[in-house]
């Protein structure tokens, strides 16, 4: 097989033109006929929600399924930051260009040009949408809505309620779905877990689900496949996505053909409360916003285990702001994360562990006072209470970076479109707009971008273009009950190996591997080490994974075991891209690519793309095509944070 | 950080499915560090059942960051166990003693049928919520976001309200299993705010009359559930919706 260079299918012109020429050249599906085409959307956050909600509204028949109870229970629900748009409501130099500008550098230009523009284009309104659902943001005493700046922007751009913005706006997607539940527009399958895409004649055209309730397979048919399904963080075991999040879904897709973009692409957040041991469950971020008070040190002196109040000044290591005097404690995620990392591999770590830092607020408590820190974040101040049982007034925070968010996903064309006709990937699960690194509140901004502005012009472009009602497919085509019976012999097989260890000691020790060797730093040894050690570990896994309980009625271990499986897998293709891609850029750092101060160090001549995997076989590796990138607005330069 | 491991006696409610009857099961568990979480003691525990062969026992979690509503445990007779303002995922084993008995139970109302062990059904929530819980707008429709000054005290009201999480540690509280705060809540919060404020009367009778229709319960001022609420959802709110709901029905076609 050769490598292919992808088309990405982005239109031509000026690029502030491209997305609204492109919405006229597209075909339209008459307003009557729109009932005529079945969607199945999986997942129901910010991306699949929004999606549902609105293909709904234009007369689709939706099918909505979420793995939990609700839809409201989604994880874009812990967002707390905010949202981005390009309001310039404050009046201080915003633009849709500037947003497009920041977002294509903050990524370390890995991203498409094309999809970041639009994203830009359509965030405005975005929040006028959110405004006219409920969403109540935070106003100012005139009645406007109030602005804050996030993440190094150097503008007032985030639009917010409190620190639960996610959460407000996964409500206003949920409420707007459920809106179209009454009109009976949208069915939604609660309690629902996709284990496996049915291609027919080379186009998506529906899922087998899993009832999560009762254990039963269920086929569902479609005229389209929305993916909407988060991230895979959970590679890691540890991270700060939910207990349920995972990457089965996006790897039964790559497995029937969906490309895999960029899946080394990790954002591993700065500051998150420390691992406390090892039947930690999850990691919970304190909001970066703290660092804009918060200063972050080690001790000097190597095993220094003073308590830090008794540690002085001149035997404190200020690192960040050393190395990095403009940036400061506000330097960005990427850049924050590997200078805690060195920290704690100089032996410098504090706390039990060893494996934290200090986020140190006691110079902003004596320049305004212990209120005015209180008012700004006073609930994060007791939510690391609770967690801890220390009192950040007193001593100092101890933070930790953890694995928070993932750029890479299934790879798709300007129209969100994979690689397999018919199979749409929204949010998070596409690798599409934030290239190496993305910047803080634009994951919100993107999955609603994707779910209420983009996919439904692109959608009904496929419709009237490829005509699937022509060849309408019901659940009783072959395909389906193939599709059914290799998802049944798959629980089985876990069942049947009956071997000794837990599915959650195989996931924790895939985590330590990824960590070790996929974290922060890599390089080309620990890369190919990781490689053989993940083959091993999926061997073993399947000699040796034990599963209690039946098939029939919930099994949480049948659950967790079926998602570890495709984790394993994942992890190793994670490794491999990793050692492919033989420059520094963005959360992807590699050792042997550094500047002389230790700065990630792009190969643009030879890594000036996107690396989309196609699956061949378990044990045969994977085929790496790439889609060139071109930068024709933004100019390549060297992000230099000093 | 605390140092000094416990250990536990557990009885825990363990049902096959929802037509099982169900019983209390005890088990022990030693070596429970003070700084895990109530939900990380489980992990443990259905490690341990799981090495011995056994089922593990079933419960909804999610975030585990207390934000999306999905944990839902009695302990000891209270939803989400004794401290103020948290959910049981954000409950940090340091508020048990060594030795302590420790008792956990799924949500009980008639509404909320448990599935298995410690998960119910919930999906009641989402069913009042598609009667009227929302505004009646479609995307592409809205007008600028700063076209409708709100002032901000009623901006924070909406947001008080707002903050509900849909646990339904509210219901599990009231000896009449009511649903009354979460209904207010989104009532509020939409009455609150000039975008809901047109639909508030149609919004108020539909929700209503699905959560009566749903087999919840009514309510009679005890406020437990504001007291168990893990978000602080005032009981301010029911009287917000009663006033509304009292003006609607007067003024029904």
């Amino acid at each position: 097989m050769t490598i292919k260079k992808l088309d990405g299918k982005i239109p031509d012109g000026p690029v502030d033109q491209k997305w609204n020429q492109h919405r006229f050249n597209m075909k339209l599906i008459n307003p009557s006929n729109k009932r005529k085409f079945k969607v199945i959307v999986v997942g129901t956050g910010l991306a699949g929600a929004s999606a549902a909600a609105t293909l709904a509204e234009l007369g689709y028949q939706v099918d909505a399924f979420c793995i939990s109870d609700s839809p409201r229970r989604a994880h874009s629900i812990a967002a707390q930051g905010g949202i981005n748009a390009a309001k310039n409501y404050p009046n201080d130099g915003d633009s849709v260009w500037r947003l497009f500008y920041d977002t294509v550098k903050g990524g370390d230009f890995r991203a498409r040009e094309a999809n970041v523009y639009r994203l830009a284009q359509v965030s405005n309104s975005i929040i006028d949408q959110c405004v006219a659902q409920g969403v109540p943001f935070a106003r100012e005493y005139g009645g406007t809505l109030s602005n804050r700046s996030f993440g190094g922007a150097q503008v007032s751009r985030t639009f917010y309620a409190r620190g639960q913005t996610g959460q407000q706006l996964l409500l206003g997607a949920y409420s707007a779905m459920m809106k179209e539940v009454h009109k009976n527009r949208i069915k939604v399958f609660t309690r629902r877990e996709m284990v496996e895409l049915v291609v027919i004649d080379g186009k998506a055209r529906g899922i087998i689900a899993r009832n999560i309730i009762t254990g039963e397979l269920e086929k569902h048919s479609a005229d389209a496949v929305l993916l909407c399904t988060g991230g895979y963080g959970n590679v890691f075991f540890l991270s700060t996505n939910a207990m349920a999040s995972n990457s089965s879904a996006a790897w039964k897709a790559y497995k029937k053909g969906a490309y895999f973009g960029n899946p080394c692409f990790t954002q591993i957040h700065p500051t998150c409360i420390p691992v406390h041991g090892e039947n930690q469950s999850k990691l919970t971020l304190m909001s970066e916003s703290l660092r804009n008070d918060g200063r972050v040190w080690v001790p000097k002196a190597q095993g220094d285990k003073r308590p830090p109040n008794e540690i002085p000044d001149d035997e404190r290591d200020y690192y960040l702001e050393r190395v990095y005097p403009s940036f400061g404690n506000l330097a960005p995620r990427d850049v924050s994360s590997r200078q805690a990392k060195y920290a704690v591999d100089q032996g410098r770590g504090v706390g039990k562990s060893g494996y934290a830092v200090y986020l140190d607020f006691r110079d902003a408590i004596k320049r305004d006072g212990q209120k005015a820190i209180a008012d700004r974040y006073g609930n994060l101040f007791d939510m690391y209470q609770q967690i801890t049982a220390e009192n950040p007034y007193e001593v100092p925070m101890r933070i930790y970076p953890a694995v928070h968010y993932t750029m890479g996903g299934l790879w798709v064309d300007y129209n969100l479109m994979s690689s397999v006709p018919g199979l749409f990937v929204l949010g998070e699960a596409n690798f599409s707009d934030h290239g190496a690194n993305r910047l803080g509140a634009s994951a919100l901004m993107q999955g609603l971008a994707d779910g209420y502005f983009v996919i439904p012009y692109t959608l009904g472009n496929y419709f009237a273009t490829e005509k699937p009602e022509k060849t309408p497919v019901t659940t009783e085509h072959p395909e389906f009950e193939q599709a059914l019976k290799s998802s049944a012999s798959r629980f089985e097989q876990l069942f049947a190996v009956n071997g000794k260890r837990s599915v959650d000691s195989f996931h924790k020790e895939l985590g330590h591997i990824m960590w070790e060797y996929v974290g922060m730093a890599r390089d080309e040894e620990g890369l190919k080490k990781a490689i053989g050690l993940i083959q091993n570990l999926r061997k073993e896994f399947w000699k040796d994974v034990r599963v209690t309980g039946s098939d029939v009625g919930v099994n949480l271990e049948l659950e967790k075991a079926n998602r570890v499986a495709d984790f394993i897998e994942l992890g190793e293709l994670m490794a491999r891209d990793a050692l492919e891609r033989k420059e520094s850029c963005g959360g992807h750092f590699r050792v042997e690519s550094q500047t002389e101060d230790n700065e990630a160090l792009r190969d643009d001549e030879n890594f000036c793309h996107v690396a989309a995997w196609e699956f061949q076989s378990v044990d045969t590796a994977p085929l790496r095509h790439i889609e060139e990138l071109k930068f024709e607005n933004v100019h390549l330069s060297q992000r230099s944070y000093k | 950080m605390s140092d000094g491991n416990m250990n536990l006696k557990l009885k825990v409610w363990r049902q096959k499915n929802t037509k099982d009857a169900g019983q209390m099961v005890d088990y022990s568990l030693e070596g429970v560090s003070p700084d895990m979480s109530f939900l990380e003691m489980m992990d443990m525990l259905n490690e341990k059942l799981v090495n011995e062969g056994q089922d593990s026992i079933a419960f909804d979690h999610d975030c585990r960051e207390g934000i999306c509503g999905m944990c839902s445990m009695m302990i000891n007779g209270q939803a989400h166990g004794p401290k103020d303002l948290t959910t049981t995922c954000q409950l940090h084993m340091r508020s048990f003693k060594d030795g302590d008995t420790v008792v956990v139970e799924p949500w009980r109302a008639r509404a909320f049928p448990v599935m298995k062990d410690l998960m119910v059904d919930r999906s009641a929530f989402d069913q009042i919520i598609a009667a009227g819980g929302f505004v009646n707008v479609n995307t592409g429709n809205a007008p600028d976001g700063n076209a409708i000054p709100i002032s901000k005290e009623n901006a924070d009201l909406a947001m008080d309200a707002a903050a509900c999480i849909g646990c339904a540690a509210c219901v599990a509280s009231c000896k009449n299993a009511s649903a009354m705060l979460f209904v207010s809540a989104k009532i509020s919060q939409l009455a609150l705010l000039p975008q809901g404020e047109v639909e508030g009367e149609e919004r108020v009778r539909s929700m209503v009359s699905k959560m009566d229709e749903l087999g919840f319960g009514n309510c009679t001022n005890e406020a437990e559930c504001e007291a168990s609420c893990p978000k602080g959802i005032s009981i301010s709110n029911i009287a917000r919706m009663n006033r509304q709901y009292f003006t609607s029905a007067i003024k029904a076609k």
